[in-house]
């Protein structure tokens, strides 16, 4: 049965594409449009109607990402996960993105919703969210590069591993 | 010592190194 791995696949990329597609968007364009906007008064309208709806579609998708990747490896995935011979490649990537997932749910969104107001939070917490969000966020856009590297192992790859 | 995390081209540069050792480590121990 090959159609479930290919709407797997479809689903996994159109996923993944948003998920890092907002996690870039974020770290190349959100971080500094906020410090100007705080500096000129305008940042409301970024943490108010922006941000939230971006957080939205971004937490989503790292989740869709997830099991969508889980349903095209099937019986690869321990395999994959244990880093068996042939699979490691696969594994590193799955693994980055395991851990990125984990950021996103367990740092980023639960310190995010006290940045944004959606949770109680006095200054001084607020100030300590944003750091954490802020290093978890960065964290994961250094961690795409090479889960993008190992997760596109194609052809290509065998070349660059000499297989 | 600054975190490399704080700016752009740091958290750039740190994937970049990032995916060199992982690769190494596929290549040379796990394939």
């Amino acid at each position: 049965m090959e159609l479930v791995p290919a709407l797997a696949r479809w689903l996994h990329l159109l996923a993944g594409v948003m998920w890092i597609g907002l996690l870039y968007y974020f770290n190349f364009v959100q971080a500094d449009a906020m410090k100007a906007a705080t500096a000129d008064g305008t940042a409301a309208g970024i943490s108010k109607h922006v941000a939230p709806r971006a957080l939205f579609y971004f937490r989503w998708a790292a989740v869709v990402t997830w099991l969508a990747g889980a349903t095209l490896l099937g019986s690869q995935f321990v395999p994959a996960f244990t880093l068996s011979k042939g699979m490691a490649g696969i594994g590193i990537g799955a693994w980055l993105g395991t851990i990125m997932l984990l950021n996103v749910w367990g740092i980023i969104w639960p310190n995010q919703k006290k940045i944004l107001g959606l949770k109680p939070a006095t200054d001084e917490e607020k100030a300590k969210a944003r750091r954490a969000a802020f290093l978890a966020s960065r964290t994961n856009t250094m961690l795409s590069m090479p889960m993008l590297f190992f997760m596109a192992g194609g052809w290509s790859h065998r070349a660059i591993f000499g297989m | 010592m600054k975190n490399p995390l704080d700016s752009l081209w740091g958290t750039v540069i740190s994937g970049l190194v990032l995916t060199v050792i992982l690769y190494e480590i596929v290549k040379n121990y796990l394939n």
